[in-house]
């Protein structure tokens, strides 16, 4: 029950961050009402240092107040604050619980600063190595879908899990390097059962509404880098 | 206690503070287990196929299934057999217990890491860092989220304690062979009064190598990088001290 004159719950966030992206999916896979915080880009507002002071990074849960820092630990927070609501995001059983966490941890370990790796590449020779990186993860992820699918739609089975939303959050800004790469990443023949995840997870009723259409990602990927001769203030 | 139904083996390496924290949660859930001992440098056939991801210790292999990660397999022992547990009952608390053993594996580790690999500026950069870390800890033990505890985990020793505990022990043997200063009490009184608490419990002091190993084992891997480093110049140096 909402307090009166505040929200209980509430997320200091971006629009176009794949990890605030995390939290908003699994708010609304239990169909949990927040308020949005949006940051602005320029500076850090009072309340992020305030409540993430060791990272002072997005996407911050505040619930009653009390702060859930690092997407994947609001995630399960979320799972775990309102167990009856939605459906489970992790498997009740402790192993599937263990591949989930392990392969979510892949993605942040090793998927993510390959393709950090890939957008800071300066060179030809590093760019081709780089996507080289993203592309041998993702591969590992396609055999990974087929355990954990166990033949449904998801990475959690017939809806989506904590895997999904670990990995699923940066196919926004991997259709935006895709295009200014000229590489697919996810090529239907090589990956086929992530090209249709993929589709699958852009498609579902939690994550259309708030995953940001490539095309937005890219225009503001654009602004940064022309304001970027000035770096912004951190 | 019930003891598992199939039987529990752990691939490790002495030295490693990952495998130690696997060794610890299964001693204090009292769980007999197998363990085998891996070369850090050549990993076994075992190891390869049930990491092949990573191909690194520690790895738990458990009715015909492997898990791997050192917090994945915690949390794996945790949820599997309940009794005892490790990780707070509460939501809110286990999202801070979590975030805090991310911080540990994030922030903390590497930056003690690189004091041991490091030398001059860079070694003194990192000491800093160390100091910046710990500093937190210190500051959540004190007045934030840990205030009043014996434990992070309470009144017994939690997933937490051995995140954290299980590689805390390197800052004295880095400080000894390193000569520096990491962990000094006056400046982090409460962390260095948790540790030394920590370090006393039956099976922490059963599952931590000695000290001297620990020193001895540093100072080899420390001989090992600095002739490394110095090679292209020792071996003008030889042939100096030979022909003298």
């Amino acid at each position: 029950m909402a307090a009166a004159g505040g929200i209980e719950v509430k997320l200091i966030g971006a629009w176009p961050s794949p990890f605030v992206l995390r939290a908003r999916i699994a708010l609304n896979l239990k169909g949990v009402e927040y308020e949005f915080l949006q940051e602005k880009f320029e500076e850090k507002s009072e309340l992020l240092l305030r409540s993430n002071p060791v990272y002072k990074k997005i996407p911050v849960l505040l619930h009653h107040g009390k702060p859930i820092c690092e997407s994947m630990i609001i995630v399960e927070y979320v799972d775990e604050a309102w167990p009856a609501a939605g459906r489970a995001i992790l498997p009740a059983d402790p192993y599937e619980r263990a591949l989930h966490r392990f392969w979510a941890s892949y993605v942040d370990d090793k998927l993510n600063p390959s393709g950090a790796a890939l957008s800071k590449a300066q060179t030809e020779e590093a760019k081709v190595e780089a996507a080289g990186q993203v592309i041998a993860g993702l591969k590992l992820l396609e055999e990974a879908f087929g355990r954990l699918s166990k033949g449904e739609g998801f990475f959690g089975g017939d809806d989506i899990g904590y895997v999904d939303i670990a990995l699923g959050c940066f196919l926004g800004w991997l259709k935006v390097t895709e295009k200014t790469s000229g590489v697919k990443f996810i090529d239907e023949e090589k990956m086929p059962l992530l090209a249709r995840w993929a589709e699958r997870f852009c498609a579902h009723e939690a994550v259309k509404a708030v995953m940001p259409e490539p095309e937005r990602l890219a225009e503001f990927a654009r602004k940064r880098a022309a304001s970027a001769k000035t770096p912004p203030a951190n | 206690m019930d003891q598992p139904a199939f039987s529990v083996k752990l691939l490790g390496s002495w030295a490693d503070s990952h495998t130690h924290r696997v060794q610890l949660a299964l001693k204090l859930k009292g769980l007999e287990f197998e363990y085998q001992e891996e070369d850090f440098i050549n990993p076994s056939p075992a190891l390869l196929l049930h990491n092949p991801v990573y191909k690194k210790v520690p790895a738990l292999l458990h009715g015909g299934r492997s898990i791997v990660e050192s917090v994945v397999i915690l949390q794996y022992i945790d949820e599997t057999w309940t009794d005892n547990p490790i990780m707070p009952a509460d939501p809110f608390e286990r999202a801070v217990t979590r975030f805090w053993c991310h911080f540990t594996d994030d922030k903390l580790a590497p930056a003690v890491g690189l004091v041991f690999s490091s030398s001059g500026e860079g070694q003194k950069a990192a000491v800093d860092q160390v100091h910046e870390n710990l500093k937190l800890l210190e500051r959540e033990l004190k007045d934030g989220a840990f205030k009043g505890r014996r434990f992070f985990g309470g009144d017994k020793i939690g997933l937490l304690d051995i995140v954290l505990g299980c590689g805390s022990y390197w800052l004295a043997v880095f400080e000894e062979v390193m000569e520096v200063k990491l962990i000094d009490p006056e400046s982090f009184p409460v962390f260095h009064a948790w540790l030394r608490d920590f370090e006393e419990q039956q099976e922490v002091k059963e599952t931590i190598p000695a000290i001297d190993r620990l020193l001895e084992y540093a100072r080899g891997i420390r001989q090992m990088m600095l002739s490394l480093s110095n090679s292209s110049s020792s071996s003008i140096n030889n042939a100096a001290a030979s022909s003298g």
